[in-house]
């Protein structure tokens, strides 16, 4: 969706949020988990939130909520007795996170096949996804987005969870070797399939790449997520890996927020990649970690706040495990990016990513 | 001209210029004297890939035709006014002593020390060569076979290019890699991020005296990139503590270069005129600020070793701090004052166990470690341990720091374990005859010779040749 000034997107935001807030909290419309909520919270934000400001009046949302609760609580009353999807959020070990869903995803990436071009990803052909599949959203997003460009895909599966443990463990041989037995898959699929596109992580297609000629081999375009991807790192992909003749595609997303797309890298950037919430249906703040409520100044790091806002799923100033940097509205994005994700604190401290 | 040099990785001899920069610090300032592009490590993959390339290019020379530009290009890095990365800087040897010592620490006469042991490797590659391979005429690395002292024979390359970890201590280090050229092997270099000069002034010096420029790699890059250096290179130097060393000792395409543990041994002959001794303990100890695989690490006596550690305190604890341009200075800087904090709360902690003694602290001024000038050192510090198995008996560290410690000289080989060099002060046949029969030590000088003398035609940690060729067998027909 498109805006043309700042103001139409606020506009139009706040008129969805207005919208949602009323359908999570209405009796006949709102899942039991908001409503439970409000009653014990004592005030009624169907009256109180109106704008983006007033959603400071929500505390920051507890992941516990998504790891202890029963899925169901989740569920809103206009969707009682509707089959919901069970996502589970990336590669952490324990319970995880889960988030209930129907058509958000669909949603979500049905509007991002507007973003990537058929030059890159040819309508009506094959595509492979090489990354966690498992119980993520991402699965079945890209056999959607796939889908609806016509296409179908094939899947490899890489779990990242057991990297995860891999690394943390120093087993950096059996990391190693995993993440060769996934290329190996990836390869083998790229030699006897015809696939024009490819979902995957940086580094794995880095050591894609180092395997097989993927231009020969018949890939146009990439489409990339998962982990930090600084400019050096965007350019090595761009120049080196890609050989700027494939198409690029960097995303910031996840389970719950859906799919941030950035906007097409030109020579100001120095490969600088700036991601932009799929508004309205997710806001990204970038706020200041010792005092969330304040948003950080244009061009400056803080930790990355999410609100989703849709009808099946309401999630208000979630803290993410990331930090980046705040940038100004641009292009068809009326609305303030975030760039340069990286884990939260990573300046600080060693974070295991592995290959995810 | 932008103000502040830039010194870009060189790929295959190509600057790139990354998006991501370090700053090399001045060590007792904290300016930023230099920024140096840091490359990922699927950057060296890409380019090993087509290393060939560069050892296409260095075959085109003839051994002698590289001898004789390595000897140049010591010339040029001695005295030569040379590119400073890719904005237009230049670097006089002025330049360089004054850059290095001001961010490695090293004061000015031990960066030229430095410099006179690399020019004197680089301009001496032949004899080099002979000693390494013990006369092996030129033309046979060549045509890849020939004949010597009448027997055939033919030598084959074990690998693409040579990788170099660097560590950021002490430049001469560099004089390790220098033979590699004239074998025509590449070289991919990860330098110290401390200490990139002396790689650069390398490179730099090697290409104004003809060598081509695709035969060097410059990848400054992180722990993951250095990890590729050594699993990419068929063969590979790697620098690092006794760890490193234990992880890849017995590896064949690394050759480890960690602690020397080298030391003075006198012999019960000897002994009684031990103060005849006590300058080339001195000087063994402090040479180069301390920080040498080859600097004595301990002394090892069958008796006055409380008097012998009393006179080298009392000598070295005069050692202070000076300015690094004073043609007097004997101690380096620290260029991370994170490793001075290590090493002087390993050496507190090592002298909480009962049976050793700074005997330093009583005759040096202020603690071990001081600030001198905005600049972190460590003043020297001899340890009398009462038996070989204390802590502090056989360690390193990067300053001057030795271990002074009584063993009966029947008993010394059994105690001292692996020792880059061994100095043994005696006449005694049997115990000489015991020193050359120990597999323990690598490089043995018998008599009253500084540990750190080295012979260049002599390997004293690995031999170049036999790391970079093996012989096959090799019949031809008439």
């Amino acid at each position: 969706m498109t805006h043309s000034t700042p103001e139409a997107a606020q506009a139009q935001l706040e008129a969805h949020l207005r919208e949602i807030i009323h359908w999570h909290f209405s009796p006949e419309t709102g899942s039991p988990f908001w409503l439970n909520w409000a009653a014990k919270a004592g005030w009624d934000p169907r009256s109180e939130v109106h704008t983006v400001a007033d959603l400071q009046k929500f505390p920051h949302f507890q992941d516990e909520w998504l790891r202890d609760l029963q899925p169901e609580v989740w569920v809103p009353k206009a969707f009682a007795g509707r089959p919901f999807n069970i996502f589970e959020t990336g590669g952490t070990t324990g319970m995880p996170k889960q988030r209930i869903g129907w058509e958000d995803y669909k949603t979500d990436y049905s509007e991002f096949s507007e973003k990537i071009s058929d030059e890159h990803f040819p309508r009506n052909h094959f595509w492979l996804m090489m990354g966690p599949t498992g119980p993520r959203r991402l699965r079945l997003a890209i056999e959607h987005l796939a889908n609806v460009r016509g296409s179908s895909c094939y899947f490899i599966d890489l779990d990242p969870r057991w990297v995860k443990r891999l690394i943390s463990n120093k087993q950096f041989d059996q990391a190693k070797a995993y993440m060769d037995h996934v290329v190996d898959q990836a390869a083998n699929i790229l030699k006897h399939r015809k696939v024009s596109g490819l979902f995957t992580t940086p580094k794995l297609l880095e050591a894609l790449a180092e395997r097989v000629d993927i231009w020969d081999a018949g890939i146009r375009g990439v489409f990339c997520g998962g982990t930090t991807m600084l400019p050096q790192y965007v350019r090595f992909i761009v120049e080196e890996v890609l050989e700027n003749r494939i198409g690029f595609y960097p995303t910031y997303g996840n389970t719950l927020m859906g799919l941030a797309a950035s906007v097409p890298l030109t020579p100001e950037d120095q490969y600088s990649i700036t991601y932009y919430a799929p508004q309205p249906r997710a806001i990204l703040r970038v706020v200041d970690s010792e005092n969330t409520a304040k948003t950080v100044d244009y061009d400056a790091w803080g930790r990355v706040e999410l609100t989703t806002l849709t009808k099946e799923f309401f999630m208000p100033r979630f803290l993410e495990r990331d930090e980046a940097i705040r940038r100004k509205p641009r292009g068809q994005y009326a609305w303030d990016g975030v760039a340069e994700v990286r884990p939260f604190g990573a300046m600080q401290k060693n974070i295991v990513e592995g290959v995810y | 001209m932008d103000s502040l040099p830039h010194l870009p990785a060189l790929r295959r001899g190509k600057p790139y210029e990354s998006l991501e920069k370090t700053d090399v610090l001045d060590h007792s300032t904290g300016k930023v004297v230099a920024q140096v592009s840091q490359v990922n490590a699927g950057i060296l993959k890409k380019d090993l890939q087509r290393i060939g390339e560069a050892r296409a290019a260095l075959r085109k020379f003839t051994v002698a035709e590289l001898v004789e530009i390595s000897s140049k290009a010591g010339e040029f890095f001695l005295n030569g006014t040379l590119p400073l990365g890719d904005r237009g800087h230049t670097q006089s040897a002025d330049d360089y002593v004054r850059t290095l010592s001001g961010t490695s620490g090293l004061p000015h006469v031990m960066v030229r020390r430095n410099m006179a042991k690399i020019h004197y490797a680089l301009t001496h590659v032949q004899t080099v060569l002979n000693g390494l391979t013990r006369g092996l005429p030129f033309d046979v690395i060549d045509r890849g076979y020939g004949e010597q002292s009448g027997a055939a024979v033919s030598y084959y390359p074990t690998t693409q290019a040579l990788g170099l970890v660097m560590p950021s201590n002490s430049p001469a280090v560099n004089s390790l890699w220098l033979p590699a050229v004239a074998l025509k092997t590449p070289v991919v270099i990860k330098p110290g991020r401390e200490e990139p000069w002396t790689p650069y002034r390398l490179i730099q010096a090697f290409i104004a005296a003809g060598a081509p420029a695709e035969a060097f790699g410059f990848y400054p890059t992180d722990h993951e990139g250095a990890g590729e250096v050594m699993r990419i290179c068929g063969r590979a130097l790697i620098f690092g503590d006794a760890n490193t060393v234990a992880q890849y000792r017995d590896n064949p395409k690394f050759s480890v270069h960690g602690p020397g543990f080298s030391k003075i041994l006198i012999g019960e002959d000897a002994i009684d005129q031990w103060p005849q001794y006590i300058d080339l303990m001195v000087a063994s100890i402090s040479d180069n600020g301390g920080r040498s695989c080859v600097n004595a690490s301990a002394v090892v006596v069958p008796r006055f070793g409380r008097e012998i550690a009393e006179a080298l305190a009392q000598k070295l604890g005069a050692m202070a701090p000076l300015r690094s341009d004073d043609e007097g200075a004997k101690l380096s800087g620290f260029a991370n004052p994170k490793m001075a904090d290590y090493i002087d709360g390993a050496i507190e902690e090592g002298l909480k166990t009962p049976g050793a003694e700074d005997v330093t602290a009583r005759h040096r001024s202020g603690g071990r470690k001081v600030i001198f000038e905005g600049g972190t050192f460590l003043q020297p510090t001899i340890v009398h341990c009462d038996s070989f198995s204390h802590p502090l008996a056989n360690r390193e560290f990067l300053c001057p720091y030795a271990s002074v410690v009584e063993v009966p000289e029947a008993e010394m080989l059994s105690v001292i374990g692996p020792s880059l060099v061994v100095t043994a002060v005696t006449k005694d046949p049997a115990f000489t005859s015991q020193l050359l029969d120990s597999p323990l030590i690598e490089r043995l000088n018998l008599g009253p010779i500084s540990t750190m003398k080295i012979s260049w035609d002599q390997p004293h940690e690995g031999n170049m040749f036999e790391f970079l060729y093996r012989r096959r067998s090799i019949e031809r027909a008439e």
